[in-house]
């Protein structure tokens, strides 16, 4: 019986796997404060005002300093709540987002001293579907920490999240379809060979590109699409029974799972690491051309934060329902079909 | 509960309920137009006044903690324990007590003087009925404003703290400000 485990590339030896989980858990961790700071900072300057700039030089030392009073908090939880699920549910959270982390691919096979790397957590064929899997497993973090808090207004927020959740990640699926049929093949490292071949995908896949951008705001429950935990009328939505560390987690995860969603989008839609007009990139530089993508499409994310106001849930439905679904449908239709004919 | 089917109620004017299509390019057109206003900020210099290194300055007219004051020429207090000045305060936060003048050893210039003069700036709300009422022109509103303390007691400031030349710790606006 062959394993699952088979059908992943694993070209090289054991230990090169640990090495490499290592360090991009290491890289893509301390990618969070730097992108929490960077949009402190810059939503201020969207605003109009200077964003954190006491603790250290500019107040680069703001995330440290975040982290340690949120550290030293005293840890409890409400007599209502359920302990084993809302002390698993935070971890769920970070969980999935760690795990997804595993598959975008900051470039292709180099040879460092000898041995065959490839720059990747893991490359299984079924890349597209693994992000997703972990996408819905991911919901139960929220689901499961909303209802075992014991709170109506954090049982609110996860009823949204849910909602909000199961609504945009059909129309996000659909809209990679087209992309999955131009490369001909679910592997992210295929799907960026193939746009090197046939050009970036963000190209022929405009519509997919917006949709599953639009649906990537949705998922990461971040501005417009922020109605789980709209201050306003939810205090905090899922995690407003937790504090410190639990509320750290879900924070953590937030971030994490917006890097994963820009990473992705970089992959599937803006040719991973390849540099643009066909510059020649060297195997070295794939990580960092990945990685300032990656951080454009989060300054897009800070910009549209700034900008757009929070949709109404009615508005955030049909938005998903009636829009999204179908343009993702006829995406997809347009796709298959050109790509038959031609 | 009064019947609101009358002529009070104004019918709300609404333009032509926009198509799919026209709605779809006007929410776009208004997202991107969002977009570019957010984008022209960060051009912009942040509007934030860094408070305790750089100050707002104040109206020459501001009232902020009390002033009392002397003759310049003799050095002699302007203040002639009247109490008009506890008799207008609304909070009631003045407290006077006059004495006699020893005509040897003169404080103020009129008959009298105030022995005790305390203001307790916790209970003050800054009105310059004060100021108003004064007929000496003893006390005056300065322009500090950063008042806060530690202790309740330490915020009532008796005569020798008002007389004292203030720290001027608030930046005056100029003329063209």
């Amino acid at each position: 019986m062959t394993l699952p485990i088979s059908v992943v590339n694993l070209a090289e030896p054991w230990w090169v796997g640990i090495i490499k989980a290592i360090v991009i858990f290491a890289i893509g961790l301390q990618l969070i404060p730097i992108i929490l700071l960077l949009e402190r900072k810059l939503l201020g300057r969207f605003q109009g005002r200077y964003g954190p700039n006491r603790v250290g030089v500019f107040g680069l030392m703001q995330p440290l300093a975040d982290i340690i009073k949120l550290a030293t908090k005293e840890g409890f939880r409400p007599r209502t709540s359920v302990a084993f699920l809302f002390m698993i549910a935070p971890a769920i959270s970070i969980l999935t987002a760690v795990a997804t982390l595993a598959i975008v691919p900051f470039g292709n096979t180099v040879d460092i001293f000898g041995t065959e790397v490839g720059l990747y957590g893991i490359d299984p064929s079924i890349g597209i579907l693994y992000a997703f899997a972990f996408g819905g497993i991911a919901f139960y973090g929220l689901m499961l920490g909303g209802w075992a808090s014991g709170s109506k207004y954090s049982f609110l927020g996860s009823m949204r999240s849910a909602a909000q959740l199961i609504s945009y990640e059909i129309s996000q699926g659909l809209a990679l379809v087209g992309v999955i049929m131009m490369a001909g093949s679910l592997s992210l490292t295929e799907i960026v060979e193939a746009q090197s071949v046939q050009g970036w995908f963000i190209g022929p896949q405009i519509v997919g590109f917006m949709i599953f951008l639009i649906a990537g705001f949705a998922e990461t429950n971040r501005a417009p699409f922020d109605l789980p935990e709209a201050d306003a009328e939810l205090v905090g939505g899922y995690m407003t029974e937790y504090g410190g560390l639990g509320f750290v987690s879900y924070y953590f995860a937030e971030y994490l799972t917006m890097i994963i969603v820009s990473a992705l989008t970089v992959t599937l839609f803006l040719g991973g690491w390849e540099l643009p007009f066909g510059w020649y990139t060297p195997g070295w530089a794939g990580p960092f051309v990945v990685l300032g993508k990656t951080l454009l499409i989060i300054l897009l994310f800070i910009w549209v934060r700034a900008t757009l106001p929070r949709l109404r849930y009615d508005q955030l439905m049909t938005l998903g329902w009636k829009i999204l679904l179908p343009l993702a449908t006829l995406n997809t239709l347009v796709t298959a079909t050109l790509l038959v004919t031609t | 509960m009064a019947d609101l089917r009358d002529e009070d109620v104004i019918a709300v004017q609404r333009g032509p309920k926009a198509g799919v299509a026209r709605g779809t390019y006007r929410a776009f057109g208004e997202t991107l137009r969002g977009l570019k206003t957010t984008l022209a900020r960060v051009a912009e210099k942040p509007l934030t006044i860094q408070y305790p290194e750089e100050k707002t300055p104040v109206f020459p007219r501001f009232r902020g903690r009390h002033k009392l004051h002397k003759f310049e020429d003799s050095g002699l207090e302007k203040c002639v324990g009247c109490s008009l000045c506890a008799a207008a305060c609304p909070a009631d936060c003045i407290r006077v007590v006059a004495a006699e003048n020893d005509p040897e050893d003169r404080v103020s210039a009129g008959e009298r003087y105030a022995a005790v003069y305390e203001i307790n700036m916790s209970r003050c709300i800054f009105c310059g009925y004060c100021e108003v009422a004064c007929p000496f022109d003893a006390i005056t509103m300065g322009h500090d404003y950063e008042l806060s303390d530690l202790n309740r007691s330490d915020l009532i400031f008796t005569k020798e703290m008002l007389l004292a030349e203030p720290l001027e710790r608030t930046p005056l606006r100029t003329e063209d400000e």
